[in-house]
């Protein structure tokens, strides 16, 4: 971390994109390129489908089902981001966000919700604000009592409500169906192209996916860069100092977290409608911690390691899983097991190995990701691609606990034209002394 | 409408059995300087907090700009027009200069959240005048050039200027300053106590000054006051302060304050 010890001077220093203002000479070519990246992903679908209907019938529909859940994890990890990254409130339950947004989704919509043949019963177009606003509304209402809570406190409280969320919904058997959910969403309709959604055109679900993702993005992007970013970073760092700098943090936290639930809400009525249907364990507690994953991994607080954590452990989860358990089922299967018939009773033996393989097999989810997040924590805690911030905060405390002393000692009247290199100049400290007893 | 910024009457407050203040009447007038001082436990900063919203007083009453300041959170506290620093620095670390001092016009900027993420004209032109705003505030407290610094990678005087600097951005009336000195050596001090007299000049302020450094507290303070055990022991002029008896007993015991009046008399 040697470039730390000298932050750059701000007419050399190389410019990082954690901070703003320095941007705007790139704000052109960053256009360019956003631009360039949106219609690569716009025509995805377009040459893609084609292409990877070569390789057999599922080929195309895996992939796009993996692309599209990608994608409404991307929203997650963006909105987790706003609440963990970027205001600094631990959140463990964010699944619960996703839930409610899912079956806000699937009462307004599903023929076997209790509201069909209600006049509530609506179409997809209506029923997305809607799940969203009600996904925000839950994120305030949890936020509100916990607004004294900080870190380790907030975490358990939202880690019960994810709890108690899906588990209500499994509860409540006569309105959300227990355990089978609600089934039978009834998917949206443009009407001027004539064209139906249902659980198969997945292009079509991807282009809605996409759509919101770059909204959230550009959402995002816009947020940080503003009053109200610098407001959450600025609670982040310093409750007490934020307050009395005039941040109202009841307001301040309440937006995060509001904010952060509606981006899980938007994602769950998109999910649960592109599946045609919403049950409870499409969002357990397990997703709120792969989120948490995802933005660790990527590096919390920088949307674009965020994006790329998001993708890396769905990919992961998706393809890399799968063929791992494959791969230590078959190795198993091949160990033998000698069985002889003892008094009249076939016994098998018991290979210690096969069981441990069955076992990694079986639970190879939780054990990669596990491996994941501990090499992370070790090797790189502020993830693959940190914003600056956060890389300081992590690398840098030994250089901050020195700093005031050896910083105390400098010449003030010398003090513009110094470097801040943290070097511990003797003379200069006695130069001072004289300048005192002269005065 | 009286001439003084602040009007404490009779305040008091009590931490269970313990009284840190008790019945201090303390006035600030209008674009002056005034100091508290006082031994260690004093209730010094105790009292800072009283008027900065931290705690509610168990009794007495704060008038602001001829409105009391009651039942207000920190943050309405500084919306009516006091801001302060802190003792043991608390900037934003992890945000550049810049970006410090836009946290403190925070307050005076308007954009929601629909004007943050479409930014329409309005929001745009207020971001630009905030950002020229911070700079221009930059500069007059002597950070020109180091607005993309991080606040921790700033040594320890430009901290405490950067601190200044974020109260300003918040268009104070009132400006508080904890021991603003504390940890610089002679040289910064003389620095910045002719910056804080500049800047009561200059901005038409009223500065409330808690500071340990008598050199600075009768080189600039119009006014002293000192607290001692929770009361206001001695309040007038520096040089009045200077010679005080019962001053010179708080801080350098009974002993001392005899010697002192002997070798006065002989």
């Amino acid at each position: 971390m040697a470039e730390l010890k000298t932050p750059p001077s701000p007419a050399t220093g190389a410019p990082q994109p954690s901070r703003p203002f320095n941007r705007v000479n790139q704000q052109q070519n960053k256009t360019v390129m956003f631009i360039a990246l949106a219609a690569f992903f716009i025509a995805l679908p377009f040459f893609g489908k084609p292409l990877l209907e070569n390789f057999g019938p599922t080929v195309f529909g895996d992939t796009a089902s993996a692309i599209n859940s990608t994608l409404i994890f991307i929203l997650l990890a963006l909105g987790l981001n706003i609440v963990v990254g970027y205001a600094g409130l631990l959140d463990l339950g964010y699944a619960a966000f996703f839930a409610i947004g899912g079956y806000t989704m699937a009462f307004l919509t599903a023929q076997q919700s209790p509201l069909y043949n209600t006049p509530l019963h609506t179409n997809f177009w209506i029923a997305l604000p809607i799940s969203f606003l009600m996904a925000a509304l839950f994120g305030v209402m949890l936020g509100a009592p916990t607004l004294g809570l900080k870190g380790d406190y907030l975490a358990i409280v939202t880690l019960g409500f994810g709890e108690i969320v899906p588990i209500t919904f499994n509860n409540l058997t006569k309105i959300t169906g227990g355990d089978t959910g609600l089934a039978g969403l009834t998917q949206p309709k443009v009407a001027f192209v004539d064209f139906q959604f249902s659980s198969s055109t997945l292009e079509a679900w991807y282009l809605v996916a996409l759509a919101v993702v770059f909204f959230s993005i550009f959402m995002v992007r816009r947020l940080v860069d503003s009053r109200i970013g610098r407001a959450w970073m600025a609670m982040r760092e310093d409750e007490i100092a934020a307050s009395a700098m005039g941040i109202n943090l009841v307001r301040t936290k309440l937006l995060a977290f509001g904010l952060g639930a509606s981006f899980a809400g938007f994602g769950g009525a998109i999910y649960a409608n592109s599946l045609g249907s919403a049950n409870p364990s499409q969002f357990k507690f397990d997703v709120s911690i792969l989120v948490l994953a995802m933005i660790i991994l990527g590096g919390i607080g920088n949307f674009w390691g965020v994006i790329f954590g998001a993708v890396a452990l769905r990919m992961t989860d998706v393809y890399i899983i799968p063929f791992f358990t494959e791969q230590v089922r078959k190795f198993a299967d091949t160990i033998q097991l000698e069985s002889k018939v003892v008094d009249g009773v076939r016994v098998t033996d018991i290979n210690i190995m096969k069981d441990i393989l069955t076992n990694v097999a079986s639970n190879s989810r939780l054990l990669i990701f596990g491996a994941i997040l501990v090499i992370m924590m070790i090797t790189r805690p502020e993830g693959l691609f940190p914003s600056g911030r956060r890389k300081m905060e992590l690398h840098a405390g030994d250089e901050k606990d020195l700093q005031p002393f050896i910083s105390a000692s400098e010449n003030p009247l010398d003090m513009a034209a110094t470097d801040h290199s943290l070097t511990f100049n003797p003379s200069v400290r006695e130069s001072t002394m004289s300048d005192d007893e002269k005065s | 409408m009286s001439n003084n910024i602040l009007e404490a009457k009779d305040i008091s407050k009590n931490f269970g059995g313990i009284t840190a203040v008790q019945r201090v009447d303390f006035n600030i007038p209008n674009r002056s300087i005034v100091s508290l001082i006082g031994p260690n436990g004093a209730g010094k900063t105790t009292f800072f907090n009283l008027v900065t919203g931290i705690y509610e007083p168990t009794t007495g009453k704060i008038m602001f700009d001829g409105r009391p300041l009651e039942n207000l959170k920190p943050h309405e506290v500084t919306m009516r027009g006091i801001a302060r620093t802190f003792q043991n620095i608390r900037l934003f670390s992890n945000m550049t200069a810049l970006e410090n001092v836009l946290v403190g016009e925070h307050l005076r900027l308007k954009a929601g959240l629909f004007g943050a993420v479409f930014r329409p004209k309005s929001v745009k032109e207020e971001e630009k005048r905030a950002y020229n705003k911070a700079l221009s505030l930059l500069e007059y407290v002597g950070l020109g050039g180091k607005q993309d610094e991080f606040a921790k990678n700033l040594s320890y005087g430009d901290q405490r200027r950067l601190e200044i600097g974020r109260a300003l951005g918040t268009d104070p009336k009132l400006l508080l300053l904890d021991e603003p000195t504390a940890g610089m050596n002679p040289n910064e001090t003389a620095r910045l106590t002719r910056f804080i007299d500049q800047l009561r000049r200059d901005r038409d302020i009223a500065v409330l000054l808690i500071e340990h450094d008598m050199k600075v507290v009768m080189e600039i303070s119009d006014r002293v006051t000192v607290l001692s055990f929770g009361k206001k022991i001695a309040e007038g002029l520096p040089d009045e302060i200077k010679s005080n008896g019962e001053v010179i007993e708080a801080y350098l015991g009974k002993a001392y304050a005899q010697a002192k009046n002997d070798e006065k008399g002989s």
